[in-house]
């Protein structure tokens, strides 16, 4: 059984529009970025519709780029966000 | 040995940057830089501006990760990253990557190496306004296709996220 995790969220670029807020702060059962994200589409709405499987959707955990199945750190930032075109 | 990286709203004046950067540094032989500036034009249409955000934190941690890789791989003295946020226009500066080093190759291929993992790896994101309204820029497979000839292998511009590929 998995305890309560704290997590704050961070959301760019379109998907922070489609969002319509760049950052909210969660509590968790999910302990890998997967399952949070899955606990986000759950939400429905534009949850559902930007971060579904499929999208090209990255995320960062405490600011680094990280595969689905790494396991969630309780306070830790988990930012989603579309493919990046700096430069 | 000065690397460092900015991530601000102002322009910047690249021939004071070039001469900060090996001034005092007496070993160095040879600077090179690139500078990057909104074009007019992007996939097909008129670009009258662009917005530029960044994932602040984030930016300078992966931009920090890159110019030490460039020191493990090339004997460069000092580099700096510059880019630009916000509202940009055609013309306008918007990245700058300079290195300085003993002899040209590693300053010209350091330089090169950490365009293409900026390109790839840095969180920002441009929104272009044209003509038919406003639009999020899409990633270029070339692009990592440029970082792949360095032997990094990344799909920033895939369509799939990660679990969806094999």
């Amino acid at each position: 059984m998995s305890g309560i995790l704290h997590v704050n969220l961070k959301f760019f670029a379109s998907i922070r529009e489609a969002i319509g807020h760049g950052s909210e702060s969660v509590t968790t059962q999910a302990t890998t970025l997967n399952a949070l994200r899955d606990e986000l589409i759950a939400r429905g709405g534009s949850y559902a519709d930007v971060l579904a499987h499929g999208r090209a959707v990255r995320m960062a955990m405490n600011q680094d780029v990280c595969e689905e199945t790494a396991a969630l750190i309780e306070g830790c930032e988990v930012a989603f966000f579309p493919p990046v075109t700096g430069g | 040995m000065s690397f460092t990286v900015s991530i601000q709203t102002h322009d910047f004046d690249v021939s004071h940057e070039l001469t900060a950067l090996r001034a005092g540094d007496a070993r160095v032989g040879a600077v090179c830089s690139f500078l990057g500036t909104v074009r007019e034009r992007n996939d097909g249409s008129s670009v009258a501006s662009m917005e530029l955000e960044h994932y602040p934190g984030m930016t300078e941690k992966s931009i920090t990760a890159m110019m030490d890789e460039a020191q493990k791989r090339f004997d460069i003295y000092a580099a700096r990253v510059i880019h630009r946020v916000g509202l940009l226009h055609p013309e306008d500066q918007i990245v700058w990557v300079a290195v300085t080093s003993a002899h040209r190759g590693e300053s010209f291929q350091a330089c090169e190496f950490l365009m293409d993992y900026l390109k790839t790896q840095a969180p920002f994101w441009k929104k272009e306004v044209t003509p038919e309204g406003s639009r999020w820029v899409d990633a270029r497979v070339s692009d990592d296709q440029a970082l792949a000839r360095w032997g990094i292998d990344v799909s920033n511009a895939s369509e799939l996220d990660p679990s969806q590929r094999s």
